[in-house]
């Protein structure tokens, strides 16, 4: 095999086959998925879930994760915060000219990984190599489709009073791979948070009747995909800052940069809106999962027909949140 | 430290304060019958008192006042469109703080720029604009030196190493304001009415206390050194008050781990060695005469205003009342663009995009539509 890759890989003749045997299928097994041009797929069930996704992350490898895992965990997380059970998952590949295979070989073995862990089947798959200078490394599209076994488990039917719930601190992921860029000058021990929550919130939806809505808050951070939620279903929401888990050291940095948690990436969270009776229990589920370990109540709906977010600072005043706008940019003092 | 930080935002002693805060207020009003008016001269401080609450606890009792403290904001419109155009040269790289990418100049910001294809990158720490200038060797690379006394050690540090490493494609545009020269005028117009001043914790480690000894003696107005945290913001806006009922004018470090007596020796040795004072325009004010830093002569070469011209027309007015809010004259909401043309994602002027800025904390933190 060779070192890197050339334009020769995405040309479909012998390095192109090469490349999806001696890597892909070496990582993802090839099922019935290589016979045909389209996977033969048997499901069940009178609704399915489908959700696309397109990843481009700098750099491709960082604390917690890789853009691999991440492509898995980011679709498997939007069937999952949907309701539905993650069953398969097609993979494009976007790589630029030059992309050591080795790294390839790493980002694929942690998409088998994920996929493994997660109970997804990963069948079928794209390839296109771009000439360098073209794109960034490498970029990674996957759909994933998922069942609903019974119903989608959420109701959205909101009542005021509902606790919102978080399962972990905020904004690990974006200080992390900041950090990972190594252009922050100074180093940060955290990790990203990249995680598959489909079993986590299979094991919530299964225990009650209660959950409304869930999310994962991705890009824009909690408050931006609350806002969504609060003007979507027109709601007035609030969260209590003294409430939000934040690791310390993702409070210094933003402290240093003039950031805002709130606003920062996750890549492995859930946002869980409940009926206030079921707050506990879902909070109990919550915690026996590593990766909701740090589950808190975080907020509660205060009225209807509004459509806003509010937090309420430690010295007691509320303020309106809005979506993020645009991107941060670090200040100069 | 981070105790200490903790402590410092907790709010079972926060409450408290704000409490005394207001009792203190009542004193005040009680003995001069009106509220006390304070100006915050750091837009750090703007952005703290706003997330915080402290603004929105004390507004019934305290006048606070956002000054001309953020480095952003008071970038005259012109300096900005030439920083664009000086962006649009060719074979160029231009490095730059965050906070400079989405100010609005007469046409363009820099993040249009960027967009339209030009080298524009944003640093975490300017000291790397170095490692950009070693690694283009064939291309000017220009940081944008905007900021106050706070920025200027890494500009000299910068130009030090530069010197040190024989990098002759680096340079600085520089923008440099200082913190008296504009005080100095606002006191001199007289156009606020203030009974003192909410000193900035970063500036004054480097200035160091006894610097603002001229508040009082030629203009008998007080001062208050003070840090970013809440309980920090609530005891000196209090000793603020404090002050004001004795009717004597005084200067307090309320923030004493870090900030001492005179300043920072190491860095005025920097400034002494690399800098000289220059007339600088301000926005919405215009040229403060010495109110700014540029390098002495003997560094033209790493003098990026020395070595390129730019050339920019007459700055496109707009009703845009960011001088105004600088000047402490107006609240941001009194600006009719205010929320409406001007907002995070359409900044008219700069204090609605600075994470510093005036407008932009009034926009995120006290907009009252609950």
């Amino acid at each position: 095999m060779e070192k890197y890759i050339s334009l020769a890989h995405g040309d479909g003749g012998e390095l192109s086959n090469r490349l999806i045997k001696e890597v892909f299928i070496e990582a993802f097994g090839d099922g019935n998925a290589a016979l045909f041009d389209a996977a033969s797929l048997t499901i069940s069930t009178p609704r399915i879930a489908v959700t696309t996704d397109s990843f481009v992350i700098k750099p491709v490898f960082f604390p917690g994760g890789s853009i691999g895992k991440l492509a898995v965990a980011g679709t498997v997380n939007d069937l999952a915060v949907s309701g539905a059970k993650p069953a398969f998952l097609t993979c494009g590949f976007v790589i630029e000219e030059g992309f050591p295979i080795s790294d390839l070989k790493k980002i694929v073995t942690d998409m088998a990984y994920e996929a493994k862990k997660t109970g997804v089947t990963i069948v079928a798959g794209d390839t296109k190599v771009v000439e360098r200078g073209s794109a960034d490394g490498v970029y990674i599209n996957t759909t994933g489709i998922g069942i609903y076994e019974n119903n989608n488990g959420c109701s959205l039917e909101f009542e005021e009073g509902d606790a919102i719930i978080v399962s972990g601190t905020i904004g690990d992921h974006g200080i992390a791979v900041l950090a990972a860029r190594g252009e922050l000058g100074i180093s940060v021990p955290i990790e990203s948070d990249c995680a598959s929550l489909n079993k986590m919130l299979a094991g919530v939806l299964t225990s009650t009747d209660g959950v409304r809505i869930m999310r994962d808050p991705t890009r824009g951070g909690l408050a931006t995909t609350l806002v969504e939620i609060a003007e979507d279903f027109q709601l007035t929401m609030k969260i209590d800052e003294l409430d939000l888990p934040v690791k310390e050291e993702v409070h210094g940095v933003c402290d240093l940069l003039g950031f805002d948690p709130l606003y920062l990436a996750n890549e492995g969270k859930a946002i869980i809106v409940v009926a206030n009776r079921d707050k506990e229990k879902v909070i109990d589920i919550l915690r026996k999962f590593p990766e909701g370990r740090d589950a808190v109540v975080i907020g509660s709906i205060i009225g209807k027909g509004k459509g806003q977010l509010l937090l309420e600072t430690p010295l007691g005043s509320k303020r309106l949140l809005t979506r993020l706008s645009g991107t941060m940019f670090p200040r100069i003092c | 430290m981070l105790e200490m930080l903790k402590q410092s935002n907790n709010p079972e002693i926060c409450k408290p304060l704000v409490e005394a805060v207001i009792a203190k207020s009542k004193e005040f009003q009680k003995k001069f019958g009106r509220k006390p008016a304070f100006m915050e001269v750091c837009g750090s401080h703007t952005m703290s008192l706003a997330r915080t609450g402290v603004k929105q606890c004390l507004k019934e009792d305290v006048n606070l006042i956002s000054g001309p403290g953020c480095p952003v904001c008071v970038t005259d419109q012109r300096s900005i469109d030439a920083m664009v155009a000086l962006a649009e040269g060719e074979n160029r790289i231009i490095c730059t703080f965050g906070d400079m990418m989405r100010v609005p100049g007469s046409n363009k910001t820099l993040l249009d720029a960027k967009i339209a294809g030009k080298d524009i990158r944003v640093l975490y720490s300017p000291i790397d604009t170095i490692k950009v200038a070693e690694e283009n060797p064939d291309k000017e690379v220009i940081f944008l030196g905007v900021g106050f006394e706070t920025t200027i050690p890494i500009l000299t540090l910068m130009v030090g190493e530069a010197e040190k490493r024989g990098i002759k494609n680096f340079s600085i545009w520089m923008t440099t304001k200082l913190v008296e020269p504009v005080l100095r005028y606002l006191l001199d117009a007289g156009e606020v009415n203030l009974d003192g001043f909410l000193l900035p914790g970063h500036v004054s480690i480097v200035l160091g206390e006894n610097s603002y000894k001229y508040l009082v003696d030629e203009y008998n107005i007080s001062g208050v050194i003070t840090g970013f945290e809440t309980a920090e913001l609530l005891t000196g806006i209090y000793k603020l008050i404090d002050i004001a009922l004795t009717g004597r004018a005084a200067i307090e470090n309320n923030h004493p781990a870090v900030v001492s007596k005179s300043g920072n020796r190491v860095i005025h040795k920097w400034i002494d060695q690399y800098l000289t004072e220059c007339d600088e325009a301000w926005r919405g004010i215009g040229v403060i005469p010495k109110s700014g830093l540029d390098l002495k002569p003997e560094y033209d070469q790493f003098n990026a205003k020395k070595r390129f011209t730019v050339e920019i027309g007459e700055p496109r007015k707009t009703k845009c009342r960011c001088g105004e809010v600088i000047r402490g004259l107006i609240s941001p909401n009194e600006c009719q663009l205010f929320g409406k043309a001007c907002h995070p994602m359409n900044p008219i002027g700069p204090c609605m995009v600075s994470a510093e800025g005036s407008c932009a904390a009034f926009y995120q933190y006290m907009r009252e539509s609950y």
